[in-house]
């Protein structure tokens, strides 16, 4: 491999930060309560937040002159590695809510793990997203569980969630050459390592929700090789608006 | 965006014993400005006092203070850093830097205790002070920073800024503002 694994590593958690975050920050002004408002907004800030550290590093990776806003900005669909997961429409309250639940269950183990990467940045970064992923699992799983265990309604627009988002789980423990050379190194985390918290966590809150866990089957894949649903370039044609429209523009 | 983001590891605030008298009287001058920089968010309480001023640096004539952030996303951070560099500047300092970093990740153990009690007497309650926390359905008990309570209820794990739960007293209704612990 010709390119450092590491660069292509850390745009991926970095993009999925970032589209994550944006997508959440779409329920600005639309969420069905004040307090929900504020939490999603808060969610949202803090992925953004560890978005721009991760496209900061990623940039000194590289090492070619772009800095963490051209990473986030001046990149089209193809580049972006994300998860297919995060670049999905919202959907309703419950929608959004079941898939930041099952990406929190896995995320706060990875973050957790990755504290203890041999790259010191990276284990930066981690060590402070652990804490905020811990936030975001316990308010989408309380909230799971509310709404699973809830009205007649709001059970069945949870289970119809759950269906829709679960082919999107498996490419959370995808793994390839990047993974593989950078977790040898003891770089990188193998996700397989973290299975069992994922199965735990989903398994303890979706019982506690009157959920039935789906059966794994078919799982959609694409997003970390820039295989991406025609989403994402609805949310970039937003989001990097301002940057494309006037370049360089800043406030 | 002000002051270079890096990855450098830093313990807390630290006596400088080594340097000599000079070099200790600039960072004694440099620490007393920094202790005016307030948090814009939570107004009551300083740079100093939330743990976020991690070491002031001297070198010649040239300072470096370095920050860290509460939260990823901490909001704040960019204008702490821009009045940090305004209050070293009116020390006296031409010469100035700040620094970012997030290693060791913040915690709430690290705000002073006087910052605690500032913060209880502003009407927000306090974090406690051991950061471990479980990441599920954890329990919290606290007191009204009102009416004393401990009939209290969470309304919301989020609040105003990052750093802040919105909590409600049920003895006298009122609602309030918990530091979040972390």
């Amino acid at each position: 491999m010709s390119e450092d694994p590491l660069l292509p590593y850390t745009l991926r958690l970095a993009d999925t930060a970032l589209i994550n975050g944006h997508r959440l920050s779409e329920w600005c002004g639309h969420a069905p309560v004040l307090e929900e408002e504020l939490a999603l907004a808060n969610l949202a800030l803090d992925l953004i937040g560890q978005a721009r550290a991760l496209y900061a590093y990623a940039a000194e990776v590289e090492g070619k002159g772009r800095d963490e806003d051209a990473l986030a900005y001046l990149r089209d669909v193809a580049s972006y590695r994300n998860l297919l997961m995060v670049e999905r429409p919202n959907g309703d309250f419950g929608q959004t809510i079941m898939r930041q639940f099952l990406l929190s269950a896995f995320m706060h183990p990875f973050w957790e793990a990755t504290a203890s990467s041999r790259d010191s940045t990276l284990s930066a970064i981690a060590a402070k997203a652990v804490k905020e992923a811990a936030y975001h699992l316990r308010h989408c799983g309380e909230w799971t569980v509310r709404l699973g265990d809830g009205t007649q309604e709001s059970h069945r627009r949870m289970e119809e969630a759950l269906e829709e988002e679960w082919p999107y789980t498996g490419e959370l423990f995808e793994t390839d050459e990047i993974e593989c050379n950078l977790v040898a190194a003891g770089v990188a985390v193998d996700p397989a390592s973290l299975k069992e918290r994922f199965d735990a966590t989903v398994d303890r809150v979706l019982t506690a929700a009157t959920l039935a866990r789906p059966r794994d089957g078919w799982m959609q894949t694409g997003g970390r090789q820039g295989r991406h649903s025609e989403h994402l370039g609805h949310v970039l044609a937003e989001l990097q608006y301002l940057q494309r429209a006037y370049p360089g523009a800043t406030w | 965006m002000v002051g270079a983001m890096s990855h450098r590891k830093t313990d807390t605030v630290e006596d400088d014993t080594a340097q000599d008298p000079r070099s200790r009287a600039l960072r004694e001058r440099a620490l007393a400005a920094l202790a005016c920089v307030h948090d814009p968010e939570i107004p009551v309480l300083t740079i100093a006092d939330l743990g976020i001023l991690r070491d002031v640096r001297i070198e010649g004539e040239k300072v470096e203070a370095v920050i860290t952030p509460t939260y990823s996303g901490c909001p704040a951070m960019n204008m702490i850093a821009v009045e940090a560099d305004l209050a070293l500047e009116k020390a006296g300092f031409t010469d100035r830097k700040i620094t970012t970093v997030l290693s060791p990740a913040w915690t709430t153990d690290w705000m002073s205790d006087e910052g605690r009690a500032k913060l209880l007497s502003y009407g927000i309650v306090p974090p406690a002070h051991s950061s471990s926390r479980a990441s599920l359905f954890g329990k919290e008990a606290m007191l009204c920073p009102r009416c004393g309570s401990p009939e209290v209820e969470r309304i919301s794990e989020f609040g105003s800024t990052a750093c802040k739960a919105l909590w409600r007293c049920k003895a006298c209704r009122e609602p309030f503002d918990h530091f979040k612990c972390i």
